[in-house]
């Protein structure tokens, strides 16, 4: 019931509009009731408003608006990247950009696969069946 | 007179505004050198008879003047030339046709021909698509491409594509109500053969791709949730 993820500085967040769309930006300072100042390793560090973040699990450790470079070391201090990758949001996230860019030939082998699991399965689900029969 | 390899000259004097050149007519005497010309020429430019010009054949005046003034036709430089391919479109390229009796179908580009349109092939044993013409604008091209450098597509043109023209037969009217038509759609067996020749070196490369000889012979077809504009293909 009460919250989890805070905006705070330090806290990972997700962009979901705008021309960063699908970045990953750290809140280094909130500017007003709206608006915070974000930043990350590969954007001029800008203001965007709280509307166009998702706040993540995610928190580093840094002082109100570090520099780049230090910025960066603290990402890599708290590891943000795998954590990211790992953590079951960004895993769909990565599924979700690999779908969009299939191929048509992809798509067709995909489809293949699917069919054989299926098969796979449908076996192993009969035999148990026999076996409890 | 002038020297087969000439380049085009640049102007020895640059523009300050269009119109108007840096260096004034005095200058520019002086630049192009046209006192040494004339030095060495002992006081006057160099001049070379005017060449007599070729006797013209003698016209007579015609024979006819039209009443009302003849109109000409407006003067049209454009050349014929194929389509534009699509940079999508190289030798080997999977297409996915979209229109006809083959729609549906993902097929082997072999060349654009002197028309524009796609020479297409199956290849015949796999999907039943033979060597075929197809507009480029009824096609998807994917990014799935197919080594063709195995294969011989000089000899394919318009022409060999052409209805076959049939002699008439003269007037007889006996021969009206017979059945003669009956050797009318028989494929010539030099035609079997140019395709069994193309196919093989292709079904060859086919084969060495896993899967790629069953999905030439799967139709495409959009199903439920596939946005074909957010489809990458």
């Amino acid at each position: 019931m009460p919250f989890k993820r805070y905006v705070e500085i330090g806290r990972i967040a997700l962009v979901n509009y705008g021309k960063d769309y699908g970045k990953l930006v750290v809140i280094v300072d909130v500017i007003d009731q709206n608006r915070a100042l974000v930043d990350a390793p590969d954007m001029v560090r800008g203001q965007m408003n709280f509307k166009r973040l998702t706040l993540t699990d995610i928190k580093i450790d840094i002082k109100r608006v570090p520099n780049k470079k230090t910025l960066i070391a603290a990402m890599e201090a708290a590891d943000v990247k795998s954590k990211w990758e790992n953590s079951s949001w960004g895993r769909k996230l990565i599924v979700q950009k690999k779908r969009a860019s299939l191929n048509d030939f992809d798509r067709f082998k995909v489809m293949l696969a699917k069919i054989k699991k299926a098969g796979v399965v449908r076996q192993e689900l009969a035999k148990l069946k026999k076996e409890t029969a | 007179m002038a020297p087969k390899d000439r380049k085009p000259h640049v102007s020895r004097n640059p523009d300050l505004i269009r119109g108007v050149g840096k260096y004034s007519r005095s200058k520019m005497y002086h630049k192009r050198g046209l006192w040494a010309i004339k030095a060495k020429n002992g006081g006057a430019f160099p001049k070379h008879e005017k060449q007599a010009a070729a006797a013209a054949p003698a016209e007579k005046p015609p024979k006819f003047y039209p009443a009302d003034d003849v109109k000409k036709p407006l003067v049209n430089k454009r050349k014929a030339r194929p389509t534009k391919l699509r940079a999508s479109i190289t030798p080997g390229t999977v297409l996915i046709i979209l229109a006809g009796r083959f729609k549906g179908k993902r097929v082997v580009f072999l060349k654009q021909l002197t028309s524009g349109l796609l020479l297409v092939t199956g290849p015949f044993k796999i999907n039943g698509v033979p060597l075929r013409r197809v507009n480029q604008s009824y096609v998807i091209a994917t990014s799935t491409k197919v080594d063709i450098s195995g294969v011989n597509v000089e000899k394919f043109d318009d022409k060999y594509f052409g209805k076959k023209v049939e002699k008439k037969k003269k007037k007889g009217e006996g021969e009206f109500f017979e059945a003669e038509k009956e050797e009318k759609n028989v494929l010539p067996q030099d035609k079997k053969d140019d395709q069994k020749t193309v196919d093989a070196a292709l079904i060859a490369a086919i084969e060495a791709v896993p899967d790629l000889k069953s999905y030439l012979g799967a139709r495409f077809s959009l199903k439920a949730g596939m946005k074909p504009h957010e489809l990458v293909f």
